[in-house]
């Protein structure tokens, strides 16, 4: 499956994530394998493959909340991640107001301690109505919707001003508007500058508004600009990639891949 | 008004004890019920149950080497309820086990060892005044060591507030963010300890969960902001304290549980006469708004 070899960058391109051969998995299963590539900053990428093909643990990889088991995953030092997870832990009955939510988005600038000043106020408010949920700032979250819900975490990441944002399945079970509508702060994240990398099942939308894909089946299918990425070829070879978990799988020999030592993460710790 | 003033404030105008009593009960109020309030928010609750009777072997073997001594029992209490809460967090955290069945096994075996140690040495007595506190013997030792208890908490509520909230409301996002999140949990579970030993000399160690919990459970009916809740508990427990005392004084009923009967009764008013109670929320309402 490796001939599927990453497209490589151009040298000058300021490289925001790299991956070098990297393993990730649970219990000695990978759930990605010798997965290499790099992402350049300011690019927009989706991660599209079936379920279970380990496009959720790259993310969490990335994010810095997954150490890997074999090669590398290097972000650039210094970046400002923003993650929005497929299943969030938010406790919804938990009591607090719409507001309350998105301002936990000024965590990586103030910190535990750090004052709430009349701009960060304005922050939070502007990235409330970025989302269309003006007027909305004072309702309880367990009175949200789901469509109102992502809005808000949306509101959230637009808060945290990161350079670099991970969305894991950002469009499931919300409806045509409220997809556009977060398409739309998708573009102007990109016109920003900022790298967005976002997990898709939808494949007609992630050939409109994402230029470059990975289709990951545990090992990388293709890797590049989406037009060559998203075909019925590719498709046909990742559907055949088996989810199911196979406990005596074989081990993976050393020869076959040219694994590397773990080393911990550039500029941030992993796990 | 005579009659008023003598069933209400006389009892603590005539007698110092139930001054000091009074004093002990307000200041735990104060700083227990906030605590209760981010209990309750995190499910943990029964946490709170589990680790007052797991700070019994500390309190017991404070006890049988001083005798009913406050500094010995209360670091023996803070000792045990550290070691418990770090031992299951740890189990929690290295293995499958999930934290609230590591937490029975230790606080188990904690309350045994505790009970064995109570009864190598002393009469019933002296358990009952362990197992149930007494809330009128309060000595100033006692109501200093409270006043301690009460200073580190609300600086610590005050330092940790946004992060308490964090962890609470999205411990993903926190964890994404900042590295804070399992420290914060154990920072919080040892103001739990903490004011659980404070509480125990009061209330004795069963019964002080029951002014961390029942007032922020009643709360829960009342206020929609963590603030707010925290605020109203503090509210409930002052109240339960005062009402308790003086139900013990005239009724001559035991303290610890008088404080505790009234908080519980002022939990179920709340569950059903509150804006967020039984009666409000499943009455027929005719008239809705349009959006």
């Amino acid at each position: 499956m490796h001939d599927a070899s990453p497209v490589r960058l151009p040298d000058k391109a300021d490289i925001c994530v790299r991956l070098d051969d990297l393993t990730l998995g649970y219990n000695n299963h990978p759930a990605v394998h010798h997965l290499g590539g790099s992402i350049a900053c300011g690019e927009s990428l989706a991660v599209v493959g079936p379920n279970g093909s380990g496009k959720s643990t790259l993310i969490r990889c990335i994010a810095g909340l997954l150490r890997p088991r074999g090669g590398t995953c290097q972000v650039k030092p210094g970046l400002r991640i923003a993650w929005l997870p497929q299943a969030s832990g938010i406790d919804r009955s938990f009591p607090a107001r719409l507001r309350d939510l998105v301002a936990l988005g000024l965590w990586p600038r103030r910190g535990l301690l750090g004052r709430h000043r009349a701009a960060d106020r304005h922050a939070v408010d502007a990235a409330i109505s970025a989302v269309g949920l003006d007027g909305l700032a004072g309702r309880p979250i367990d009175s949200l919707s789901g469509g109102q819900f992502q809005r808000a975490l949306f509101a959230r990441v637009v808060v945290q001003d990161a350079d670099l944002i991970l969305l894991d399945e950002p469009f499931n079970a919300i409806d045509t508007r409220t997809v556009d509508d977060l398409l739309a702060l998708i573009a102007r994240w990109r016109g920003e500058g900022r790298t967005v990398v976002a997990v898709a099942h939808d494949l007609d939308l992630v050939r409109a508004h994402f230029p470059r894909a990975l289709l990951l089946a545990r090992e990388p299918v293709a890797w590049g600009p989406t037009a060559q990425v998203v075909t019925p070829a590719n498709l046909a070879r990742a559907r055949q990639f088996q989810a199911a978990w196979d406990e005596d799988a074989p081990w993976c020999a050393p020869g076959t891949h040219a694994t590397t030592a773990v080393v911990p993460m550039a500029g941030r710790g992993a796990a | 008004m005579q009659a008023a003033w003598d069933f209400l404030i006389g009892p603590f105008a005539e007698f110092a004890f139930m001054r000091r009593a009074l004093w002990g009960a307000l200041m735990l109020s104060l700083s227990a019920c906030p605590v209760g309030v981010f209990l309750m928010l995190r499910r943990m609750s029964l946490t709170g149950d589990a680790m007052s009777h797991a700070i019994l072997p500390g309190v017991a073997a404070g006890f049988l080497l001083f005798g009913l001594q406050v500094v010995p029992m209360t670091l023996g209490g803070l000792i045990a309820g550290a070691v418990v809460a770090l031992g299951a967090g740890a189990v929690a955290r290295l293995t499958v086990q999930n934290e609230d069945a590591a937490l029975a096994a230790f606080y188990l075996v904690s309350l045994a060892a505790g009970v064995v140690m109570v009864s190598l040495r002393g009469s019933s007595i002296d358990l009952m005044q362990v197992l149930f506190g007494s809330v009128l013997a309060l000595g100033p030792e006692t109501l200093w060591m409270i006043a301690l208890v009460l200073a580190v908490t609300l600086v610590v509520l005050a330092l940790f507030w946004r992060a308490l909230v964090a962890e609470c409301l999205d411990p993903l996002f926190l964890r994404s963010v900042s590295r804070l999140g399992p420290a914060v949990h154990f920072v919080f579970l040892g103001l739990v300890v903490a004011n659980l030993v404070a509480g125990f000399q009061a209330l004795g160690t069963l019964l002080s969960v029951g002014l961390m919990i029942l007032p922020a459970a009643a709360a829960r009916f009342w206020a929609r902001g963590v603030a707010g809740m925290a605020a109203v508990a503090v509210l409930v427990g002052a109240v339960s304290s005062g009402g308790g005392l003086l139900l013990s004084y005239h009724a001559g009923l035991p303290s610890g549980p008088a404080i505790i009967l009234v908080a519980g009764a002022i939990h179920a008013l709340s569950v059903i006469v509150a804006p967020r109670g039984v009666l409000a929320t499943r009455l027929p309402r005719r008239a809705h708004r349009i959006a």
